[in-house]
């Protein structure tokens, strides 16, 4: 190592490179502390990443398909959901009855179309029901801690050890079988699993430095939970909302065909189902197309909620 | 000084898939091992120190992982990007090991600590049960674990981090490799068990006479243990050299800037730290000159459209940078650059 | 030279968590010192010596479990939540994690508007005028106000913590390890950038770190912590020329240099075994288990007392 020499390595290739690219610029007018990425929010770049994965994106044409359908359905039959035709009993899909008619000749697709209606609709109110509840006791255990939380926590494991049927008979027979009753019923025991949910998802952001950080700068309690604890939640909640939304309405599905659900005239699909049920034998139809509605809306629902948790993860962020 | 090469890279490329693009995250680099040296590869996070010893070890994730088609590691004569999973098995671990940064996660935590260092044994050097817990016994005396007969029987948990490390090491160093590859080996770590850990793996690659690839981001750690040093910035490889040389005529804008902007101990407090402005370039549509003429206070046109051509300073002593062109503006550069180059430049 | 007046007086500071039923964690343990205003104080130490809680305690963000934090007289863990508010604009906190520690669905321009929303200092395009102005302090670009945190890369996430910080123009600033996360070449920029607002707004700073170089460089005076006590107190430049502690000896020679003759020629003083647990710490001084020197008399706990002029060490066998 006695030679310190400095040798350069001639350009092997005849290209000559003219002085003036040798003119010394430093770090003038070049900055790569750019990202060259353009600047998205949050929710712009989830709806990005959702809308690259098919089978998402399949499951919201689905179920943007399926709630035309049970809305606009009735009107482009023309036909009640009430209306008995005893001339057409029975009838099995034709051009005329698109699902055939039931045993007391009511057409049976404006029937699917009305029930679904209803099933839906006690997703909905069901979900939205547990969603309030769920997230506020979640958000208020999380963040109390202490005896509240213990208390709220105990509240949860008795109400979720409670025989679920057991708890609905007893309020059909105290309120009735109604649209409403059953969404009481379906709602009073589900939040338990969203409280314990949020809360830990709270005690967990509750730990970040950015919390404390606004904290430190004078933050109230409110303005923790309003601006920093739950639009960290929020991503999570809604692949719980959508992922819950078709459990409640096979759990309609399920009391109305053991009769505990929707009472007559009103229909759901479970109403239809069991109703079709007795006649399988005979005229599989009249099971088999709100069989078939209850599949498919279920199945969007789940392809939209594993898009949503897919498109949520952080860790693919890049 | 002239040992043999035990590791070859030529060429290697390692680019990544991602949802943005294709990051490139080694773009073509050589280096080599050679048998009874400590090579530290330093850089700053993302520069590709880390994917380079992975695909030494063939433990990039894949499909997202891509090596370039002309790539080659070559070890003991063989090209390890042509081996198959169970060839490779047959290296990982008797050949070459690999410690990583995090002695948390990288002992199974329901295994007890003998039967782990017992597992490589018995699998790369079929050893009896019997032989490989005496063995495994010795390999934690050698790594300085104090009552070492009874934390055989312990399961990692009852190990502190800086225990755990040694036993990676012990884990590590069971089947006497030729080579080891240390991943930051103490950045989880507390500065006097650094120290405790540095000076283990220095004795005991006196002892054992094993090649080291030490991927670190701390010049102190490469300092004390490293005999040759490969600065890497933006998947390249920007200078390569004795510590020394390094250290000491550092040739390199990036390399020189490095080393000025800590702190020594006796650095004055009124002076101002040296600070490179800005951050290393995106790879996923990387620079198309060299990637640090943006932060560059020397640089030049050509800087930023063409890729510098190799400069060997010294056998061992090797960069790419433009500034060692004949044409190139040498007004104001740091003593260091034009040591040994001014004379022969002429 | 910073004139001496006090900012803030720390005085027999406890924080102990409850872990067991019978398991306490000293985290801090009877730590006192005072930092005027304007300077910097260094605390550096292992992890798990206490050096964050300490922090955070004095900040308020822990309450105390004894002793107490006199901020310009007051003690802060004594303020109902209105003086509370008011001590916040005067008391800020730059923490460690670039990543955790900016709100990932808020845009920069709302994350240092935080302090300004809160208190109400500026409303409207005054408002966004001193978010431009902020962002100009801490060297980010304007354009800068309606992006997201994961736009940007940790050193500039750290610039946008301390543009936060800065927006209630706070006389004192804990730095909970603002740089150890950063790469060696963007830690410079960060250190310059805080040495800077510190020349120009009068800023204290409460500089917590395990790097003893970087301690040294931006530190007027330094502690040195031990699970949960204070060890040794003193000038940074006394402490690196002349060190007293055991401990602070060990964990000075073991820093390794960037400088491959230095350290070559270097004795390291090895201490043997690792930091003990500070659940159920025992009685006497902390680092006896591991200490050479110590005897008998280590059993008990050695007082930090002043051997030289500002100098203060807690050991036995310091004459």
């Amino acid at each position: 190592m006695s030679n310190l020499k400095g040798k350069l390595e001639r350009l092997e290739n005849s290209e000559v490179l003219s002085d003036d690219l040798f003119t010394r610029v430093g770090t003038a007018g070049l900055s790569s502390e750019q990202k060259n990425q353009p600047s998205i929010t949050y929710w712009a770049d989830v709806w990005r990443r959702f809308r690259k994965n098919k089978m998402a994106l399949l499951g919201l044409i689905i179920l943007t398909l399926v709630v035309l359908t049970i809305i606009l359905g009735p009107i482009i039959s023309g036909k009640d959901y009430q209306y008995m035709d005893s001339s057409v009993k029975k009838l099995g899909p034709n051009s005329q009855y698109w699902f055939g008619t039931d045993d007391m000749g009511r057409d049976l697709f404006t029937r699917v179309c009305v029930g679904g209606r209803i099933s839906i609709l006690i997703g909905f109110c069901c979900t939205f029901v547990m969603f309030i509840i769920g997230s506020s006791l979640g958000t208020i255990a999380g963040l109390k801690g202490g005896w509240v939380d213990n208390l709220i926590m105990r509240v949860c494991e008795f109400i979720g050890n409670l025989p679920y049927l057991i708890i609905v008979v007893i309020l059909a027979v105290v309120m009735g079988r109604s649209v409403f009753s059953l969404v009481f019923a379906m709602s009073l025991t589900s939040w338990v699993g969203t409280t314990r949910m949020v809360r830990g998802q709270v005690l967990q952001i509750r730990q970040q430095d950015f919390i404390q950080a606004a904290t430190a700068l004078g933050a109230d309690p409110k303005r923790i939970i309003l601006r920093h604890l739950l639009p960290n939640t929020l991503g999570i909640i809604m692949v719980t909302i959508t992922m819950s939304v078709p459990g409640f309405i096979f759990g309609e599905a399920f009391l109305s065909y053991i009769g505990l659900g929707i009472r007559p005239p009103q229909t759901s699909w479970g109403a239809l189902a069991s109703a079709g049920q007795q006649r399988l034998m005979f005229y599989p139809h009249e099971l088999f197309f709100p069989c078939l509605m209850l599949v498919i809306t279920i199945l969007a629902f789940h392809l939209i909620g594993d898009g949503l948790s897919d498109a949520l993860d952080p860790k693919l962020r890049k | 000084m002239s040992a043999q090469r035990i590791i070859d890279i030529k060429n290697l490329t390692v680019s990544f898939n991602t949802y943005t693009g294709t990051l490139q995250a080694v773009r073509g680099i050589d280096l080599h091992l050679k048998q009874g040296e400590v090579l530290a590869i330093v850089g700053e996070s993302g520069c590709g120190k880390t994917v380079t010893a992975k695909a030494v070890m063939r433990l990039l994730p894949t499909p997202q992982a891509v090596i370039g088609n002309d790539s080659e590691i070559t070890f003991a004569g063989k090209n390890l990007l042509s081996f198959t999973e169970s060839e490779m098995a047959k290296i990982r671990g008797k050949e070459i090991s690999m410690i990583f940064q995090d002695p948390m996660t990288s002992l199974n935590p329901t295994m007890k600590i003998g039967e782990q260092i017992a597992e490589s044994l018995i699998i790369h050097q079929n050893q009896s049960r019997q032989q490989a817990n005496s063995q495994a016994l010795a390999m934690l005396e050698l790594v300085k674990i104090p009552n070492a007969r009874r934390r055989l029987k312990q399961y990692p948990f009852e190990f502190s981090g800086g225990m755990r490390q040694r036993v990676m090491i012990a884990i590590a160093l069971a089947c006497n490799p030729k080579v080891l590859i240390a991943d930051e080996p103490t950045t989880a770590l507390d500065v006097t068990i650094q120290v405790q850990i540095m000076n283990l793996i220095k004795d005991l690659q006196q002892k054992l006479n094993q090649g080291i690839i030490l991927i670190t981001h701390d010049l102190g750690v490469v300092a004390s243990v490293a005999d040759r040093v490969v600065v890497m910035y933006a998947g390249k490889i920007v200078e390569e050299g004795t510590v020394d040389e390094i250290f000491y005529q550092p040739k390199h804008p990036y390399t020189f800037a490095l080393l000025k902007s800590i702190p020594k101990l006796n650095t004055n407090n009124q002076e101002k730290l040296y600070s490179l402005a800005g951050t290393p370039p995106e790879l996923i549509n990387p620079p198309l000159g060299c990637p640090f003429a943006a932060r560059c206070e020397f640089g030049m046109k050509v800087c930023r459209v063409k890729y510098p051509v190799i400069v060997n300073f010294t056998d061992s002593h090797q960069g790419y940078c433009w500034l060692y062109h004949e044409k190139a503006d040498r007004t104001g550069l740091p003593v260091q650059f034009l040591q040994g180059v001014e004379s022969s430049a002429q | 030279m910073p004139n001496k007046e006090v900012l803030l007086q720390v005085k027999n500071l406890k924080k102990y968590f409850k872990v067991g039923r019978k398991e306490i964690l000293k985290a801090v343990d009877d730590v006192s010192f005072d930092i005027y205003r304007g300077e910097t104080l260094g605390l550096v130490g292992e992890s798990g010596c206490g050096k964050t809680t300490c922090g955070k305690t004095v900040l308020g963000l822990y309450d105390a479990t004894g002793g107490e934090v006199l901020f310009d007289g007051t003690n802060i863990h004594q303020l109902n939540t209105r003086e509370k508010k008011e001590f916040t604009k005067r008391a800020q906190i730059i923490f460690q994690d670039p990543y955790s520690s900016l709100n990932q669905r808020m845009t920069v321009g709302d994350i240092i508007g935080e302090g300004i929303d809160i208190h109400r200092l500026y409303r409207g395009q005054e408002r966004q005028d001193k978010i431009y102005e902020l962002l100009d302090t801490v060297g980010l670009n304007p354009g800068h106000i309606f992006r997201f945190p994961h736009e940007f890369s940790g050193g500039q996430r750290q610039r946008i913590g301390i543009a936060r910080a800065l927006a209630v123009e706070p006389d004192f600033i804990v730095c909970d390890e603002p740089i150890s996360a950063l790469d060696v070449s963007v830690q410079a920029q960060i250190v310059n950038l805080l040495t800077e607002l510190q020349e120009t707004k009068g800023l204290a700073y409460l500089f917590i770190a395990h790097d003893l170089s970087m301690i040294k460089y931006i530190s007027d005076r330094v502690g040195v912590m031990y699970l949960g006590t204070l060890v040794e107190f003193t000038r940074s430049d006394q402490l690196y020329k002349k060190p007293l502690h055991p401990y602070t000896k060990a964990l000075l020679s073991a820093i390794p240099i960037p400088d491959p003759i230095v350290e070559r020629r270097k004795e390291t003083i090895p201490i043997e075994g690792e930091i003990a647990s500070p659940i159920n710490p025992e009685p006497g001084c902390r680092f006896a288990s591991r200490c050479e020197l110590a005897q008998e008399i280590c059993r008990n706990k050695p007082p930090l007392r002043e051997v030289a002029d500002q100098h203060l060490v807690a050991c036995h066998m310091v004459r």
